[in-house]
């Protein structure tokens, strides 16, 4: 059993939902990052998204867009990322890591290799935005091969004859993106989130995380009352940011502040009873 | 022969893309899920009014009367003389109303979103080109628009802004990145992604997600079409070399398509080498790039080791794009086309060269196709034929080519 499924296997024993926070590979570097991707777990992360800097993150919005820049300013390449993620492992062998990124650096890192590479530092799966079920067999066999889940989005465009198409090949969870835009922007409504689900959970059997817009205590427990995980990017983000000095550099406030935040964010998660 | 459209069989060049929108290894449909069923929901409705004679005569229409055309195949006569080899004839996409190309693609796509029932247009622009050819169907069509252009680009294009702006688009400028055509293509696609509902993205050239390439470059074959017609009419046979500028790419694709089924002509693109194609101030995407994904398919893109895709440079704000359209990418493999470069000076030179010896001012997209053929054309013989695309007319970029001959305007 995969080290996600094996997390959401104990969370749902336990009744609880779980909350995925974010970070930004080398936003604004590489040892405040890695610093943040610790301290998570004991916040209250249950599993983490590592995003990968991508210089034209054409699906995300101005947060994470600026995030991404501060990320490659910082030093970040695929390599430099790999390389955080097996520093995290060195001390938490539990906690799920799952890359997010853009089609474009996999290829030219090697699509098998990465995989390899992606497995032997730690991490256990990977969501690629712009990379749709119909392009997948770019890295359907290299994942596999290695073990790595692949995390397929779905959005409310989705028509249901499509869920299949989606859901095939799709292990780990499914991420469900819960508005038509980009991340960090609008946030679904509880009636659209209660209709939404029902309309995924008959096509498929794998845990549901919802993203995008959840900013709040409150909405990451309103995700996690329906769904089974909260996603929250650009809330963390944002906090981060407002945390750095003028030249863009992290100060002593950075990591706590984030952590903090996030601790306020898995509390009202993990009080939600399921 | 006939001069006109001939449908592809199999072993044709022209038969692509293949059924995932891809040519060879490019192409694709690399986006978000989101905007997946948008995708198939815009290549059914493509396939649509491919079937349907009505939306031909709609079109038709609108060309003839809106757009003028055809447009003229002109014998550059004093340029040829000067240059003292093959017979130089230009395609005058110059003359079309909103003065260049870009209106072709945009009167066959606007009439495609209306059928559709979309209201709302956002588009990308470079040069300002397509924005204003944009801008300009939504004024007769009475469309919302919003036109995503690079805050440098918005910078160093005004007349173009303040066109955009008096047709009733509204401009907004992206300061993303360099601010340039990529970051305005991005910018294009979150709005979209936000407005599904509503709102059509009208693609400019011969990249993007499947269908986009296959259909910009249907509704640009008119070019290379009406060519073919011209130059028997004229030369009795068709020509040896055709030589296009390419940026994204849509005026070389128009042009080369109705061609690429006939081996004796020798298909050219010009790519902007910028400074120099070994400077790392280049726009040649295809001779200095690789392969990779970059704003909804596979091509050859200007990027780094670590795939991040780098800045391009150009004089002419129109090629100032890190990418190509995929059937360019494929073209190229397989040896159908030949990409070359011409730099930043060498487009400077033609573009006073076309001015001075034929009375045209050329857009600085297009001069670099000029200039490569002012290259080749005296080692070539006076019995043979080259084709250059004139894809814009040169208003536009005066201020710019004043500046760089030091004049004060």
């Amino acid at each position: 059993m995969s080290r996600i499924a094996r997390r959401f296997a104990s969370l749902r024993q336990h009744g609880r939902g779980a909350l995925i926070p974010y970070v930004e590979a080398c936003d604004p570097d590489y040892d405040t990052s890695l610093a943040i991707l610790r301290g998570m777990p004991g916040a209250g992360a249950d599993l983490i998204e590592v995003g990968v800097p991508f210089s034209d993150p054409s699906a995300d919005g101005p947060t994470i867009q600026k995030a991404a820049l501060r990320g490659l300013k910082g030093g970040s390449s695929m390599k430099r990322v790999l390389e955080m993620v097996r520093a995290f492992r060195e001390g938490d062998d539990e906690t799920p890591i799952i890359l997010m990124g853009y089609t474009n650096p996999i290829e030219a890192y090697g699509p098998e290799r990465f995989c390899v590479d992606a497995r032997k530092a730690g991490v256990d799966g990977l969501i690629v935005v712009d990379l749709p079920p119909e392009e997948s067999d770019l890295l359907a066999g290299p994942a596999a091969a290695a073990g790595l889940d692949i995390i397929r989005l779905v959005a409310p465009t989705t028509p249901d004859e499509r869920l299949p198409v989606v859901f095939s090949g799709a292990s780990g969870f499914v991420y469900y993106v819960s508005i038509t835009g980009v991340t960090g922007t609008r946030t679904a409504s509880t009636d659209e989130l209660a209709q939404a689900l029902p309309r995924l959970r008959k096509a498929t059997d794998l845990p549901i995380a919802i993203g995008f817009g959840i900013r709040t205590p409150e909405l990451a427990a309103n995700a996690v009352r329906v769904a089974d995980a909260a996603v929250v990017a650009s809330a963390l983000l944002n906090t981060l940011e407002t945390t750095l000095d003028e030249e863009g550099k992290a100060t002593s406030r950075t990591v706590p502040a984030v952590l903090e935040q996030l601790r306020g964010l898995a509390d009202a998660v993990h009080a939600v009873k399921k | 022969m006939s001069a006109t459209q001939t449908p592809a069989g199999t072993n044709s060049l022209r038969s692509g893309p293949d059924n995932r929108g891809r040519f060879g290894i490019f192409g694709g449909r690399f986006v978000a899920e989101t905007l997946m069923p948008l995708l198939a929901e815009l290549e059914t409705a493509y396939r649509a009014t491919q079937a349907d004679p009505a939306f031909r005569r709609e079109l038709d229409y609108y060309l003839k009367d809106y757009v003028g055309r055809p447009s003229p195949l002109w014998f550059a006569r004093r340029m040829t003389e000067e240059l003292g080899g093959a017979r130089i004839y230009m395609k005058r996409e110059e003359l079309n109303h909103t003065g260049s190309h870009k209106l072709n693609n945009v009167m066959g796509q606007i009439l495609l979103a209306r059928r559709m029932g979309r209201t709302r247009i956002v588009a990308e622009t470079g040069a300002g080109q397509h924005g204003v050819a944009t801008a300009t169907v939504c004024a007769l069509f009475g469309m919302k628009c919003a036109i995503y252009m690079g805050a440098t680009d918005v910078e160093r294009q005004k007349p173009n802004v303040f066109r955009m702006k008096l047709l009733g688009a509204e401009v907004v400028p992206v300061t993303a990145g360099a601010g340039t055509l990529k970051d305005a293509m991005n910018e294009a696609m979150r709005d979209w992604v936000t407005n599904v509902h509503d709102t059509y993205f009208l693609v400019g050239t011969v990249a993007g997600p499947h269908p986009y390439p296959e259909m910009v470059r249907d509704f640009q074959s008119v070019i290379g079409e009406e060519t073919k017609q011209q130059i028997m009419e004229a030369e009795g046979r068709l020509p040896d070399a055709i030589v296009a500028a390419i940026g994204g790419g849509s005026n070389a694709m128009g042009i080369f398509h109705p061609f690429l089924d006939d081996p004796e002509v020798k298909l050219i693109g010009v790519e902007a080498a910028g400074c120099g194609l070994d400077s790392g101030l280049t726009a040649a995407s295809i001779e200095r790039g690789r392969p990779g994904v970059l704003h909804g398919n596979r091509t050859y893109l200007m990027q780094d080791e670590d795939g991040q895709i780098t800045e391009a440079h150009s004089i002419s704000a129109g090629l100032d794009y890190p990418g190509v359209g995929p059937e360019h990418s494929w073209l190229n493999d397989i040896g159908r086309a030949e990409y070359v470069g011409a730099t930043d000076q060498d487009a400077l030179d033609a573009f006073q060269l076309c001015t001075r010896t034929e009375g045209i001012i050329p857009a600085l997209e297009s001069a670099h196709a000029i200039a490569y053929a002012a290259k080749i054309a005296p080692d070539m013989a006076k019995d043979k034929i080259l084709v250059v695309n004139i894809s814009g007319r040169g208003d536009k970029d005066i201020f710019t080519v004043a500046e760089r001959l030091g004049v004060k305007l």
